[in-house]
């Protein structure tokens, strides 16, 4: 993991690979005079035992207290420890990020989503049937994270749609650092759709924010009742359940109702289409889903954009 | 597995204060982690070594204070402990707990030099 830029290992089809030779080697010569007089009167007392229990922090996000120091001033040219208030959440950085692709999405006028599974849940099948039927309608186009290949932007691309492929190498998931360079790539076009296909794994991709409408959980009927109750957090965090694979049904014990109930007990507010991208059963839920939730997101965007103009 | 890319972001976000601050080195740094927030803090332990290496915060002690969970129960109306995610409520044991709290993952305080 670069630690300068965040960007992990991960590398962007068609851009050069970050090589961050010697990470850690740019030098500080920052020249701090640390002068300032001001004396803060803290009662502070940091014993090793870290018993200082410090109620109701006010400080603003990444407030720093440069004078609440063991001795309470902190003095140039005298090596002394210091004390320094961080209050920063670990993911403000992929926050923000985030925040940035929302933004330059909806100035897009793309409505994004971000689907995510466990590996061979059939997600990129999905999307190439997806495609293929939506693509006389709406531009659509995709960005794919795996470890490493660029098989499934290939399988994409054989359906006409512009795909990126993103490479995390050591990485588990994409995140919204990841994406905007994705971004930087395709040239989206207003209205459309962009998919975005997480590295196959049903826990670590709950956590990151890429900056799309929804995220969008795909189980297959392979693998299991169960999974939403084992891995809560992608259920939780996700808007949409497409249960794939449905041909299979006839062959196996499946119970669709247990599945269903497991994912609503964790999530009550998750909508469910069951699908199979192999026989196209189902799909045409998933279109008017998408269409719905896509003008809805367009409708919030303009009225929003109005009332920016008003103010 | 992503404590790793989570750590990272930590280190880096440590980096970006020392420079701003003009400290060179981290003795010690104070985690918050909540329970419920997915986040392993032994796994964060056995990154941050790994990650530390060569950094200002190399050999810096973790001090993670673990943040219990906390949730409203809606049937009970009322604030309970929440052990764990999408568990039922120690009270009324229905599952209609919102967990209000324990979900955050921040760094409180460093001791520098």
């Amino acid at each position: 993991m670069c630690t300068v830029c965040g960007c992990g290992t991960s590398s962007v089809e068609g851009k050069d690979r970050h090589s961050h030779e010697g990470r850690h080697g740019h030098a500080h010569d920052h020249d701090h005079p640390h002068d300032h007089a001001h004396s803060h009167d803290h009662g502070h007392s940091h014993d090793a035992g870290h018993g200082h229990d410090h109620p109701a922090h006010e400080h603003a996000p990444a407030a720093i207290d440069f004078g609440a120091g063991p001795a309470g001033v902190h003095v140039g040219g005298l090596s002394q420890d210091r004390i320094v208030k961080i209050e920063r959440d670990i993911l403000s950085k992929n926050n923000c990020h985030a925040n940035e692709n929302r933004a330059r999405l909806a100035q897009a006028g793309t409505f994004a989503l971000n689907f995510v599974s466990s590996p061979g849940s059939g997600k990129t099948s999905l999307l190439v049937r997806a495609i293929s039927e939506l693509k006389d309608r709406l531009p659509i186009a995709v960005i794919e994270g795996d470890q490493q290949t660029s098989n499934d932007a290939e399988r994409i691309r054989a359906t006409g749609a512009p795909a990126v492929q993103i490479n995390t190498g050591q990485g588990c998931h994409l995140d919204a650092h990841m994406v905007g360079h994705g971004l930087d790539q395709l040239k989206l076009a207003g209205g459309g759709l962009l998919f975005i296909e997480n590295v196959g794994n049903l826990v670590c991709p709950a956590a990151f924010d890429l900056g799309e409408a929804h995220k969008i959980v795909v189980l297959s009927v392979t693998e299991g009742e169960d999974k939403p109750l084992k891995y809560p957090e992608m259920f939780a965090a996700s808007d949409l359940l497409l249960l794939n694979k449905a041909d299979l049904l006839p062959h196996l014990d499946f119970d669709v109702g247990v599945c269903l109930a497991n994912a609503l007990k964790i999530n009550p507010d998750l909508q469910t289409l069951i699908v199979s991208a192999k026989s196209g059963e189902g799909m045409s839920a998933f279109y008017a889903w998408l269409e719905g939730r896509a003008a809805r997101h367009a409708r919030a965007a303009s009225n929003l954009a109005t009332a920016k103009q008003d103010r | 597995m992503h404590e790793m890319a989570l750590t990272g972001s930590l280190v880096e976000l440590i980096e970006e204060e020392g420079r701003k601050q003009g400290f060179t080195r981290v003795r010690v740094v104070q985690l918050e982690i909540g329970a419920m927030g997915s986040v392993d803090p032994e796994a964060i332990r056995f990154c941050f070594d790994a990650i530390a290496r060569g950094a200002i915060v190399e050999g810096a002690r973790l001090d993670i204070v673990v943040v219990p969970g906390e949730g409203w129960c809606l049937d009970c109306a009322k604030s309970v402990p929440v052990v764990e995610r999408f568990g039922p409520c120690p009270e009324c044991g229905r599952h209609h707990v919102q967990v209000t709290s324990g979900e955050d993952m921040r760094v409180k305080e460093l001791e520098v030099e």
